[in-house]
Parts: structure tokens; C-alpha cells; sequence
């Protein structure tokens, strides 16, 4: 498989009063079309601004400062900006966690949707008919009474499907939606993770979801990249990495999830400590204050990412010497 | 279940040592670009009006001396005399003490009955938001001027009144910009807990409540105090205001108005005054802001 | 069996709005919840869970019903009653951010409470006591003099945990305590609940959307949807072995950390979202949304009642599952 969309050692920073701060540190991956890779993080690892470094959307006083971003042959970070916007949303589309807050709130549901496809060249008529078809490749019950509507009208499922026929009307290569379900019912999450796979299978998508949710990421994802820190600690197929993780972050991270085999009233197994600040990153393995597997060298040298079983993992502890916990 | 020494669940960024910092208020503001130019000019004006009300700046602001009607600017008067031989600095810096007097006192009644009405609207609703609102919005309906002068004219003219009318004005302003913020303070959840906390209701108004709404009271105070000198000066100017011999920034310009083109200086000064005031209590007004946020306290 | 802390007996919760009519919040609800307990609340957006923690801390009064708090008749509670309710019944919030005055600095704030209820002789007792708090929910003194927006978010949940025991409670009434967290820390909140429970002989009323969660700390489980209880009986019965349509949904929802397991589990398929809570269905609510809804379903409301087949202390309101267990050769209902 080739790959659509494929990052080389993206870096991206933030000026703040303190000087520019690095948020994005070296990420690397490819996704190719109709595979779906999982960004896994906790807030502040950067997962989202990896996301928006790539559709170029990132807020002001935020940009990339290197690395490389290629969707389809084509380099995207040294484009031109008026050549970058056409290129996103008629390229890559993106879903964001708040519906409601990504869409305007005074405009008819089909105008939101066809703007985008005439803003990228395609003619009104056109653009009206393949908004109705949309809409109903999303699941919305009678499109044409749907696109009438506002987005106050609709529930935050719909609401969802909407902004997903937005960004996939123009028939892009890439998804990238970014926490899709996060704000949903549970029973509603599970209808928008089959929805995205089957547009995946049905455009041959290049999907990048990125979320804090493994059950998801268990559900959807082909191979799943986990960051901390702005970092690439883990990067594994999706049942290697489930079956045995090689990051002691990963471990934890799936440890800390209660499932119906645990002992009733046991105590979850913990990573404990605090999240890391960007802004105050430790020497060494950023990960390694809270890392259960730490050993000197962790404290002082930074582990690179190196080929693990089927995947990458950066840390200095293979699995077989980890103390169990 | 192991019970985990505390110390070792979540030490964190608790265990850096302590950055919180109680900085004075004024210290924050001075570290704002705008707030330290308009703390150094409002403090020049209220020197220079605390000198002039003192009267210790050589000459007496009232006494006449036709001998040296009209002089420019000299060693013996600096900003110049008037038509009747005052010396227009003594002068301007009384009026600058009337008007920052008139100004403070009106300002203080508006903004105390303002914002009491405001937060309690905001906070209670009801039939007391409904009284509150409709109160605004008739004062609201007349032109500011209009009011103040409607209410110089049933009071009668002198500084006391001056500020009374200025007040009145004012007070719809402020309870609408204490009423909008507590709104949403209200439905907080952080006063949802104080509720079920069983903290008093007038503790919460008092601790939780207007803390969170006075950052815009704040701000409005001083964009008020600098309307109310505009106000004042534009009340004497019509004769309402401060009355002559008393001098006023307002009534300065007023008299200036016939004689400019052969005497600048009676012009130049008060209305120079009256425009550094306005800016200083802005930039002060902008640089309180950005200090009146804790998240800008270092995390 | 001991005496129980939480009684709710045919709870009712309607709001009149302008335009959308009533809404019917809660819809005659009741449980009871006993001393050292823990009663799990499941369910989704508008299916009344936050509503009925409201009820239970006084934040509101019930439409109709009764609510009895350790011995208090909450709604008609007054004054010295409504003080004593205060320090019996706490909440905590879900989202760790909103719930923190952000201009009080931690230490006031929970020196606040400890003056406001006359607890501690003097201020120097009181600081102690206010360090105490913080080392129970795993906090360093010196948190006490941050601002909110200086803490994590976990750790701004431990303050809201303080916040909530200052007055010594009996009940605390967890409204989604770990939903805004970050996934590696929920595991610590949870811990903690669980070490103060035990601790302090507490009473948990654990209301969250997550059946997972629910089925770690919780004794027995109730799951509502749209204003009603659908199923009630021991943590297990209902997360292990859920009948209600509904119930199996959420379970299917939990997530399990193996991709080859989750991608091949039998899931109930729910159709749509959950209705206006201002013109709930005919019939069983969950009828429009339910695979195995029948022409009964539509036309009746379900009753909460026990299985034949099923532990005394179980209900369940679905017609079907009620005709499965009664019929003689009962086809496995899983």
C-alpha cells in the first residue's frame, strides 16, 4: 500500500511570553487509502496539534517549524497559503469534538455544506445536488428536509453527521477527525464509529482519528500511534499493540481501563503522577517521573524511537526486563 | 485496597515550590504597558490638582490682577493669565481638583447603587430583574446630557448637585454591566456548590459572586470617572456646573471661547488638561483589565 | 438490613418551558440507597441522573415524591434542618474546571466552608484542618494556596473531593465525578473514592454514563433513561448480565481493550437518539429506539417488577423480557 498522507519528523511550536514553545516534537507516520490510524494522547501530548499542523490550520501564533508534510506526492508545508487552503478541504476534511460549536449557527444546514464545495470551484447547482446526496450518505433521514434546517434543530448525533458530510462532500483522501465522539452519548458514539468506517471503505479514505478513547481506537483503528509529550512513544498495529504493548506509557494506559474481568472493588491499576507541561519538561524520558519501568539511564538520555516487534516503541526498558507492577 | 501515602498520588506541580505570588494590584497594573502610563498621568493630575486645591502654587486661582490681563506664558505665571489677569495654572489645577472631586463622588454613588442593583437583578431575577431592567432602559431612553441637565435644573447648580446628576446618569450603566456577567456567574457551578455548601446568600453575593463580575465593574469605573469629567466640564460650559468665580476645567474652556484667537494659552491648558485626564483614567482603565485576571498570575 | 440513608420514593421532576411545553425530567422515580453503600446511577444525557442529584442536595424541589436524606425530609427542610442537610449530603461536580471559584485561592475556599459551619475552634485549627483535607484526597499542603487554574485537572477534582468532605458528610452524591478527566487519571479518582469510602464509612450515590465505571465501585446499579429506571438489582446482575434492551446497549458500550474481541461482539443495535424529554413516546419510552420493540411496547408503558428467574432485589420494566421469563420454556435471553 502506498500511503496518502505521509508525515516525516513534523515539528510545530507556539510563541508564548516565555519564548517559542515546542508542542509537536519530530512526528512521523503514513497512512494509506481506506486505513485508519488512531492518534492516542491525554490532553497536552499534542495529539491535536499534530492534527491541525497537517491540515494547515493551525491558530495564530502557532506554525510548523519543520518536517515534512506530503499528501499525495505533493509537499504541503512549503505551499503557499492561498494553495494550502484550496488544497484542505478539497484534499482533507475535518471533524472536530463540538458540533455545535463548528457550525454557524445562523445558516441552513445545505448552505453550510455546499459553501465549502463552491469555495473549492465546484458550480451552485452542482454543489446543491451533491449536498443532498451527502447527506444522505451520512445516514440523515430525508436529506432535502434536513438541509432546510438550522443546527440548534438537529440533535449532537445529527449535528455530527452533518459536519461529517461537510467534510467528506468534496471527496477528499483524508479524514481526520479529531475527538468525533467525544461529546456524544455513548449509544450515539457507536453510530458515528461505524459511520466513519464505512465512509472509509466506501471513498477508500485515508482516516486519522485522533482520540483519548481505546475502545475506539480498539474498534476503528488499523495501527495507533501513542504520543506524550508532543512525542511518538508507541506506534504498533492495532492488536500487537493491545496484545502487548512495548511502551510502559501504552501499558499503563490500557491497565487503567476497568473491564468486566477485573475483581469488583480492586483498586485500577494507576500511572500516578502529573501529566507533563510542555513548558517544563523533564531531563531524559519525559515520560520517566511517572514511569514505573525507570532506570537510571532514562533520567539522563532521551530513547529513540526504534523497530519493535511489528512497530516502534522509544524506551529504553524492553518489556521482558518490566517489573511487574 | 492499598491506601497510597498521599504525598506519592499526585505531587505534580504542587510540589515545585511555591510560585503563587500575591502581588499588589498595582504592582500588576504597573507591569502593564498601558496601566503605567496611565497610573504616572493620573498621578501627576491628582499632584497637581491636591497643589491647586491647596493653593500653594504661588497664586491665588480667584484674584483678580487687571494689570496683567492676557499675559502668554512667563517665568511669573507659566501657563499665562486670563482675561481678568488669573493665573491660569492656579486655575487649571483647582479645576483639575473640582473636577476630579466631582467626577470620584458621582462615579462612587453610581457605581456603588449601580452594581448593588445589577448583581442582585442578575442574581435573584424574578420580578426584581423585571423592575430593574425596565428602570434601565427608561434611563436609558433620555440622552445622558439631556438627564444631567434635567436634574442640575430641579436641584439647582453647585458641585454637590453637579455629581448628583452625574450619578444618575451612570447608575443604569453600571447595574447593566453588573447585571450581564453575574447572569452567567449565577448559574455557575462553582455557586451551584456554595449553595449546597450552605454558604449564605449574602456571603456568596459578597465572596463569589462580585469578585467574578467586578473585573468589568472595574474597568467601567474608570471609563465613567473620565465621561463624568467630560460631563462636568460640558455641565459648566453651559453654566450649570461648577459657577464662576469657582474655577472649572469646563468653565475655562467656556470662557476661553471668545478670546482663543488672541490668547491660545486660556484655551490650550484646561482643554489639555481635560484630555490627559481622559486618556490617563483609559490607559488606567486598560491596564486594570489585563491585572484583574488571575490566570495571568504565573502558573 | 440497616437503616437506609438516600430514600426516594416516586420522585417527579417536570420543568414548563416557553415553546417546548413540559419537560418531564424525572417520571416517578424511586430507590433507596443504605449506610456504607454504593448505588450506581447509569444513563445518558437527559435521562434525568443530574436531575435527581439535584433534587437529592436541595439545588431544586421536586415536582412531586418524596426524598428522605438521612432522616431529613429534603424539600421541606428549613433552617436549622436545611444547615444540618448541608453537612450531611454533599456534590461533587463533574467537570473539575467550571466547579472551582477561579478568583478564591484552595485554602480560602475550604476554610470558607469550615467557618461557615462553625467547624474548628479557631483560624489556626482551622488551616490545620484544611491541611488535613488535602492530605486525605492525596494533595500537598501547599495546593492550599493555588488558584484553580494553577492545578491539573485531576488535582483540581481532589479539591472538589475536599471541598465536598469539609462538613464531615454522611452521603456524597458523585455527579459524573471522573467523566472530564483524563483517562490515566480517572483510575487515581476512582482509588481514591473507593480509600474514602472505606475510610470515612461514606454513602456514594455514583451517577455517570459509563456502565464500566459503574460496575467497579457501585453495589447495586439503577440505569434510567428518559426520566425512569429501566433496571435495578446488584452491580452484577445489571453489568454483567443486563436484560433491558437499554442496559445491554450501554454494556455494549463499555469499551474492552482487546481489538479482536471488539470487533466481533454481538451489539445491540439502538436506532436513533434519545427523544424530547417534552413529548416522551407512548407506551415504553424506549420503544421508537428498541430492536426488539413489539406492538405492546407502543401501546402500553412497561411496570418495574421482578423476574421469576432473577434475585428478589431485581427489576426491570420491559414487556419483552417480562412475557420471556414467564413463559415456561424460556429461550436464553442473552
Amino acid at each position: 500500500m502506498t500511503a496518502v498522507l505521509s508525515v516525516q519528523n513534523l515539528r510545530s511550536s507556539v510563541r508564548t511570553r516565555a519564548g517559542d514553545l515546542e508542542i509537536v516534537h519530530g512526528v512521523s507516520f503514513d497512512v494509506a487509502a481506506g486505513e485508519t490510524l488512531a492518534v492516542v494522547g491525554e490532553s497536552g501530548s499534542g495529539k491535536s496539534f499534530t492534527a491541525l499542523s497537517i491540515a494547515g490550520l493551525l491558530p495564530a501564533g502557532a506554525r510548523v517549524t519543520s518536517g515534512e508534510v506530503v499528501l499525495d506526492g505533493q509537499e504541503m508545508t512549503t505551499l503557499p497559503e492561498r494553495l494550502r487552503r484550496a488544497t484542505r478541504g478539497a484534499r482533507i476534511g475535518m471533524v472536530y469534538q463540538d458540533p455545535m460549536s463548528s457550525l454557524n449557527p445562523l445558516m441552513r444546514i445545505r448552505s453550510q455544506v455546499a459553501e465549502g464545495l463552491v469555495a473549492h470551484g465546484w458550480e451552485k447547482d452542482k454543489a446543491a445536488a451533491r449536498t443532498l446526496d451527502v447527506l444522505g450518505e451520512v445516514g440523515l433521514p430525508s436529506p432535502a428536509a434536513i438541509g432546510r434546517l438550522y443546527p440548534h434543530q438537529l440533535s449532537g448525533g445529527m449535528q455530527q453527521r452533518v459536519l461529517i458530510a461537510s467534510a467528506i462532500a468534496a471527496r477528499p483522501q483524508v479524514l481526520i477527525a479529531d475527538e468525533p465522539t467525544t461529546a456524544l452519548d455513548v449509544t450515539i458514539q457507536q453510530q458515528i464509529v461505524d459511520l466513519v468506517a464505512r465512509l472509509r471503505d466506501d471513498y477508500g479514505l485515508a482516516v486519522v482519528w485522533i482520540t483519548h478513547d481505546l475502545g475506539v481506537v480498539a474498534r476503528i483503528a488499523d495501527r495507533v500511534l501513542v504520543m506524550y509529550a508532543g512525542r511518538v512513544v508507541e506506534h504498533a498495529p492495532t492488536q500487537r499493540l493491545f496484545a502487548h504493548p512495548e511502551h510502559p506509557y501504552t501499558a499503563g494506559l490500557l491497565g487503567s481501563i476497568p473491564t468486566p474481568q477485573d475483581p469488583h472493588g480492586s483498586a485500577l491499576p494507576q500511572i500516578g503522577g502529573a501529566p507533563v507541561s510542555m513548558s517544563a519538561l523533564p531531563l531524559g524520558c519525559p515520560f520517566h517521573p511517572r514511569c514505573p519501568q525507570a532506570e537510571q539511564r532514562c533520567a539522563i538520555d532521551e530513547p529513540p524511537l526504534t523497530d519493535r516487534d511489528g512497530g516502534q516503541a522509544a524506551c529504553w526498558v524492553p518489556p521482558a526486563q518490566w517489573r511487574p507492577a | 485496597m492499598t491506601a497510597l501515602p498521599p504525598q506519592a498520588v499526585d505531587a505534580g506541580p504542587a510540589a515545585a515550590p511555591a510560585t503563587a505570588r500575591r502581588d499588589r494590584l498595582l504592582t500588576r497594573v504597573w507591569r502593564d504597558p498601558n496601566g503605567r502610563i496611565g497610573v504616572v498621568v493620573m498621578t501627576v493630575m491628582i499632584v497637581v490638582g491636591v497643589l491647586g486645591a491647596a493653593q500653594v502654587l504661588g497664586h491665588d486661582p480667584i484674584d483678580q490682577h487687571p494689570e496683567v490681563r492676557l499675559r502668554g506664558p512667563s517665568g511669573a505665571n507659566w501657563f499665562g493669565t486670563d482675561q481678568f489677569g488669573r493665573d491660569i495654572l492656579a486655575r487649571t489645577a483647582e479645576g483639575i481638583a473640582t473636577s476630579l472631586r466631582v467626577a470620584a463622588v458621582s462615579v462612587a454613588i453610581a457605581c456603588v447603587i449601580g452594581s448593588v442593583l445589577g448583581i442582585t437583578a442578575g442574581f435573584f431575577g424574578g420580578w426584581l430583574d423585571q423592575v430593574v431592567g425596565r428602570l434601565i432602559d427608561i434611563l436609558f431612553a433620555f440622552p445622558a446630557i439631556l438627564l444631567a441637565l434635567a436634574v442640575v435644573s430641579a436641584l439647582g447648580s453647585g458641585w454637590q448637585n453637579t455629581a448628583i446628576a452625574i450619578a444618575v446618569v451612570y447608575t443604569p450603566i453600571f447595574a447593566r454591566v453588573a447585571r450581564g456577567p453575574t447572569l452567567s456567574v449565577a448559574t455557575a457551578e462553582y455557586i451551584k456548590a456554595s449553595r449546597v455548601l450552605g454558604i449564605p446568600i449574602r456571603r456568596v453575593l459578597w465572596r463569589h459572586v462580585l469578585p467574578n463580575v467586578s473585573p468589568p465593574i472595574v474597568v467601567q469605573t474608570t471609563l465613567a470617572l473620565s465621561w463624568a469629567i467630560l460631563t462636568e466640564s460640558a455641565l459648566s460650559f453651559l453654566g450649570l456646573g461648577t459657577q464662576p468665580p469657582q474655577p472649572s476645567l469646563g468653565l475655562m474652556v467656556s470662557d476661553a471661547r471668545d478670546i482663543v484667537s488672541i490668547a491660545w494659552w486660556t484655551l490650550a491648558f484646561p482643554a489639555a488638561a481635560i484630555v490627559l485626564a481622559v486618556i490617563g483614567l483609559n490607559l488606567l482603565g486598560d491596564g486594570l483589565r489585563s491585572a484583574l485576571d488571575p490566570r495571568r498570575e504565573s502558573p | 438490613m440497616t437503616e437506609p440513608v438516600i430514600e426516594v420514593h416516586d420522585l417527579v421532576k417536570h420543568y414548563r418551558t416557553r415553546g417546548r411545553g413540559t419537560v418531564h425530567a424525572i417520571d416517578g422515580v424511586s430507590f433507596r440507597l443504605e449506610r456504607g453503600k454504593v448505588l450506581g446511577l447509569v444513563g445518558e444525557s437527559g435521562c434525568g441522573k443530574s436531575t435527581t442529584a439535584r433534587l437529592l442536595v436541595r439545588l431544586e424541589r421536586p415536582t412531586s415524591g418524596s426524598v428522605r436524606v438521612a432522616g431529613i425530609d429534603v424539600p421541606r427542610a428549613r433552617g436549622s434542618e436545611l444547615k444540618m442537610l448541608r453537612r450531611r449530603v454533599q456534590l461533587v461536580f463533574q467537570d473539575p474546571y467550571s466547579s472551582l471559584d477561579p478568583r478564591q485561592r484552595v485554602g480560602s475556599a475550604l476554610t470558607e466552608i469550615l467557618r461557615v459551619h462553625h467547624i474548628g475552634a479557631d483560624e489556626r485549627s482551622r488551616r490545620a484542618a484544611v491541611t488535613d483535607l488535602l492530605e486525605q484526597v492525596g494533595l500537598l499542603p501547599a495546593t492550599a494556596d493555588r488558584y484553580p487554574h494553577q492545578l491539573s485537572g485531576g488535582q483540581r477534582q481532589r479539591v472538589g473531593i475536599a471541598r465536598a468532605l469539609a462538613v464531615r458528610p454522611e452521603v456524597l452524591v458523585l455527579d459524573e465525578p471522573v467523566s472530564a478527566l483524563d483517562v490515566s487519571v480517572r483510575a487515581e479518582i476512582m482509588n481514591l473514592l473507593m480509600r474514602l469510602r472505606d475510610e470515612l464509612q461514606l454513602s456514594y450515590l455514583f451517577i455517570s454514563h459509563d456502565l464500566g465505571m459503574v460496575r467497579h465501585l457501585a453495589d447495586e446499579i439503577a440505569v434510567m433513561y428518559l426520566g425512569q429506571i429501566v433496571e435495578y438489582g446488584s452491580w452484577d446482575e445489571i453489568s454483567d448480565r443486563p436484560r433491558h434492551p437499554y442496559a445491554r446497549a450501554l454494556q455494549a458500550a463499555v469499551p474492552i481493550p482487546d481489538p479482536a474481541t471488539e470487533r466481533t461482539r454481538a451489539r445491540l443495535e439502538v436506532a436513533g437518539e434519545v427523544p424530547d424529554a417534552a413529548h416522551p413516546p407512548a407506551g415504553c419510552r424506549f420503544h421508537p429506539r428498541c430492536p426488539l420493540a413489539e406492538d405492546v411496547c407502543r401501546a402500553r408503558d412497561p411496570v418495574l417488577a421482578g423476574l421469576p428467574s432473577a434475585p428478589t432485589d431485581y427489576l426491570v420494566a420491559c414487556h419483552v423480557v417480562q412475557r420471556q421469563a414467564a413463559e415456561p420454556i424460556g429461550e436464553s435471553r442473552r
